[in-house]
């Protein structure tokens, strides 16, 4: 749709990553703006997006890409629908606002560059992750998002808590994203694995779920969809993610990430959902989700956990949505997931601004904030009546539509336990929408109503930077219902038919509807206001009943990770001795054994000696070989031992030269002088006796083992010389070395060109090596010597024996 | 070790091996020798060089730390092949240019780039580990 040939939607999508690129030198030049420059990144994406909407509304879809691999029918493409562009605006609007936000939240800190750095390295994953239409682009971004969120989450890194709760969504959320990939192998090579094209292939007429893979493909993507967005038991990940600092809260764990999962549900609904399995697994899930989430977030004290568990609640409700399949209820979870991602964004921005500026989040130790702070107060209330579902606010309308939905609508394909489940799952959405209304007005009144209580912090409302994007939210979920028709027909109403398939006409509108739906949403606010009431002292039975079962997911996980640290280091001390003689004599039993048993079973053993038609200089070079192996087996001490083994190294060094490989000599030359050189020295480092006293047995046994491998190899070289010569490859370099390669000297063509990137391999190999041996130097170096007080670590030590004076 | 014979003789010893290390490098591509054997010559110069004086004149001879030089020559190696791209050949593919200086014809090729790198690497890796070897004995 540009003009021109360059497509900008490419450009949007790698904006992010070049932003994260240049944020920390913006962060150098411009100190505290840099928070609003680098929000203009964005907010021009969001511009970008926008163009989009009227097109889309218009039941376009707009699609491009190119062959990433061809070699496995990878393709490198974005598709921009309904729903795509919906998360997409998203991401880019509430991410100016993230990032104008943390310009201020993090004013002063060290690393803000390298924050700034990370938070567009996830803006750019997640955008990807929502407009890839290849599934394998999808995943790669999908992983991507869980990279970012765990450099966020583990941000504040000198923090244990922190690194736990990175670690823990990384394992989490990663783990899920291979049962992803598991899901999309499956397909590979059986389907197009394109958004685009399984969506028209299966969406209307006959669907995939006839498919014989249908099951385990499902159950795959689930697992791929509930750990990303948190579902039980999955879910303590997300509210031990608040570790982070606010705005990756805000963002990635509230806004945007968590929704990924609700994102590739109803992705691959068109294609997957519908089905008896469908209809049974998502509403189970979520609805147990939506309920558990409540009752936890009823339990904690600290604003941001009620806001994670709140999330993880709203998630539980958009699963449970989508899963009914029903139009107007998948609609309903559209509109619902639109506003809560501003009430919530909002939400999470304001706990954010309360810790800042008053120096806790703690409820229990906030109290009658309203008149120090009444802008953050003012922004709070408005995005808690969203999140309760007041009139005038999108929350409303999302509600009133699910309710509509759950009660009048009947399945497009009746299945038997839809029906069944139809009214559990709005007994389920009642009850949870009203434990979210107590939980969002406890966040919003509690800290600001009452008596004043003396905070940490002199409190009073933040710079511009801290409130202005959770005042737009707030406001933003206002002027969706009172912009109604046109939010309507161009965000919901285009993602819900790339969704759905079925067109439907929402009536965005501010106006009251007296009718059944009303009537369950005065019941809801019935409910929601006796909780609010009783809040104390509900936290304190639950608090109790969570005590008396004393485990949940979150140390089933430690316990996990605690067993399989623990079968590790068993594992490793099995098989990891420390005893070099130990490993070299294993090796070698096991390389006698890969060359003789092979050898043995296809009887494959030299039969004859080969004719040896040698001049007496080569018998004489030959003779030198055996005379140093022989010094070696003889030698008094160990030096003398290495000494004579270079003399052997010589002498093959010598037949090399003798048969026409001198680029070969000249190396074994240089590497027997060395090798004897590097042994010598490390003789003199190792405090080893200098003659050799093994026990008769252990002698006994290395012959054996030397004999073996000497005999093995020597026969293998026998049999392998005795078959014809095949020439294809030496009459190859041969031939091209001059021409090809203007090279004479055909070893130093094949090393350098012919197979160049084997070489780099190589050399990166003896860097490694190089490396690793001085480390290893190092640390027995620096062992014995660790207390004297010269290193890092030493000052401590100094510190402490201070101390005890 | 270290007699004074030794000890006068070693920096000119190292000198020479060091030269016919480069030799070796740059004729490689025609005659016997290239960037590995080369490499090796240096290394095993520095370590006599190390032997007869010590370690420290060494590493102050050197400038660098042996495993920047060994970075600096896989970096040098990798880069080799990035003109590749610029021509659509595959990664690492010999290109040649003979550009006329002072009147002299001079072929230069990635090739050679990607020869010095290996030259580097070997040189610092194997010195890295034979310097701190001898580094214990003083």
């Amino acid at each position: 749709m540009e003009s021109g040939s360059f497509d900008w939607t490419y450009g949007a999508m790698a904006a992010p990553f070049l932003a994260a690129v240049i944020a920390p030198w913006v962060k150098r030049w411009l100190g505290a703006a840099a928070g609003w420059a680098l929000s203009i990144v964005p907010a021009l994406m969001f511009i970008h997006f926008l163009q989009f909407l009227p097109l889309v509304a218009d039941n376009s879809a707009f699609a491009n890409g190119f062959v990433w691999i061809w070699q496995i029918d990878v393709n490198f493409s974005y598709l921009i629908d309904g729903l795509s562009l919906l998360f997409a605006l998203l991401i880019t609007g509430i991410g100016t606002f993230i990032i104008i936000y943390s310009g201020s939240y993090l004013k002063g800190h060290p690393n803000q560059g390298r924050f700034f750095s990370f938070m567009f390295l996830f803006m750019g994953s997640m955008l990807g992750l929502v407009l890839a239409d290849d599934f394998i682009t999808l995943f790669i971004f999908w992983e991507l998002t869980s990279i970012t969120s765990f450099l966020l989450i583990g941000f504040d890194h000198t923090r244990q808590a922190a690194r736990r709760a990175a670690l823990q969504a990384l394992i989490v959320t990663g783990l899920g994203g291979l049962s992803l990939l598991a899901a999309f192998l499956l397909l590979i090579g059986a389907e197009d694995l394109r958004v685009s094209t399984m969506t028209e292939a299966f969406a209307l007429g006959q669907g995939f779920k006839e498919h014989s893979l249908y099951l385990p493909v499902l159950i795959l993507m689930l697992g791929g969809a509930f750990t990303k967005s948190a579902q039980v038991p999955f879910h303590s990940w997300l509210p031990n993610a608040m570790e982070a600092p606010t705005p990756v809260s805000a963002y990635l764990h509230s806004a945007t990430m968590v929704k990924a999962g609700v994102y590739l549900i109803m992705r691959i609904h068109p294609f997957m959902g519908n089905s008896a399995e469908w209809n049974l697994i998502l509403p189970l899930f979520g609805g147990l989700t939506l309920l558990v989430g409540t009752v936890l977030a009823i339990r904690q004290t600290d604003l941001k956990l009620i806001l994670a568990y709140t999330t993880v609640a709203s998630l539980g409700l958009l699963v449970m949505l989508t899963g009914t399949s029903l139009t107007l209820a998948v609609y309903a979870a559209i509109l619902y997931l639109f506003a809560h991602s501003l009430f919530k964004g909002a939400l999470f921005l304001v706990a954010g601004g309360i810790d800042h500026e008053a120096g806790s989040r703690d409820l229990t130790r906030l109290g009658g904030l309203r008149s120090s702070m009444p802008i953050t107060f003012a922004v709070a209330f408005i995005a808690a009546c969203s999140m309760a579902g007041f009139p005038l606010t999108i929350g409303f309308f999302a509600k009133e539509t699910m309710y509509d939905a759950l009660v009048h609508e009947t399945a497009l394909f009746p299945f038997a336990p839809v029906a069944l489940l139809t009214p559990a799952v709005l007994g389920v959405a009642i009850i949870g929408n009203a434990l979210m209304m107590a939980c969002g007005f406890a966040v919003a009144i509690k800290p600001f109503a009452g008596p004043a209580i003396v905070t940490p912090k002199h409190a009073h409302d933040g710079p511009v930077g801290l409130w202005i994007g959770a005042a737009t939210l707030a406001l933003c979920g206002v002027l969706a219902i009172l912009f109604g028709a046109w939010v309507g027909h161009r965000l919901i109403e285009p993602a819900g038919i790339a969704v759905t398939f079925y067109a439907e006409d929402l009536h965005i509108s501010p106006a009251l509807h007296l009718n059944a739906a009303f009537a369950l949403s005065g019941l809801t606010w019935l409910l929601g206001l006796v909780v609010f009431m009783r809040f104390e002292v509900l936290r304190g039975a639950i608090g109790r009943m969570l005590d008396a079962i004393g485990w949940g997911p979150d140390k089933g996980f430690d316990q996990l990770i605690a067993a399989l640290t623990k079968a590790a280091a068993a594992l490793t001390r099995t098989i990891q001795t420390g005893d070099l003689q130990h490993y070299i004599t294993l090796t070698l039993i096991v390389l006698a054994a890969s060359l003789i048993l092979p050898i043995s079973l296809f009887a494959e053993w030299p039969t004859e000696l080969p004719e040896m038609p040698l001049t007496y200089y080569e018998w004489a070079v030959l003779g030198l070989a055996i005379i140093g192996l022989a010094a070696v087996l003889m030698a008094k001490s160990r030096l003398i031992a290495i000494v004579s083994l270079g003399i052997q190294g010589f002498a093959v060094a010598l037949l090399f030269m003798i048969f026409g490989a001198p680029d070969l000599s000249f190396t074994q030359f240089m590497v027997e002088t060395l090798s004897v050189v590097i042994l010598a020295l490390v003789m003199t480092r190792l405090a080893l006796h200098p003659s050799d006293h093994r026990p008769v047995a252990k002698r006994l046994l290395h012959i054996a083992i030397s004999v073996a491998c000497g005999g093995a190899i020597g026969a293998l070289l026998m049999t392998v010389t005795a078959l014809p010569f095949d020439s294809t490859l030496s009459d190859f370099f041969a031939q091209n070395s001059r021409v090809i390669a203007h090279g004479r000297n055909i070893v130093n063509v094949i090393i350098v060109d012919f197979r160049g990137l084997d070489t780099l391999g190589e050399i990166t190999v003896v860097m490694v090596a190089g490396l690793a041996v001085l480390a290893l130097l190092r640390l027995r170096v620096l062992a014995p010597e660790s207390g004297d007080g010269q290193q890092g670590g030493g000052q401590q030590v100094d510190g402490q024996q201070e101390g005890g004076k | 070790m270290s007699t004074v014979i030794f000890r006068t003789f070693a920096p000119f010893l190292t000198a020479l091996m060091i030269v016919f290390s480069v030799f070796v490098l740059l004729r490689g591509h025609n005659e016997p020798g290239g960037g590995f054997i080369g490499g090796l010559i240096a290394a095993s110069a520095l370590a006599i060089y190390g032997i007869a004086c010590g370690v420290a004149p060494v590493r102050r001879a050197l400038k660098f730390h042996p495993m920047s030089i060994s970075a600096f020559g896989l970096a040098l190696a990798a880069a080799a092949g990035i003109p590749s791209f610029f021509v659509s050949v595959p990664y690492l593919t010999g290109l040649w240019a003979s550009p006329k200086i002072l009147g002299v014809t001079i072929d230069v090729s990635t090739v050679t780039m990607f020869d010095i790198g290996v030259y580097f690497v070997v040189v610092g890796a194997i010195s890295s580990i034979a310097l701190s070897l001898e580094e214990k004995d003083r």
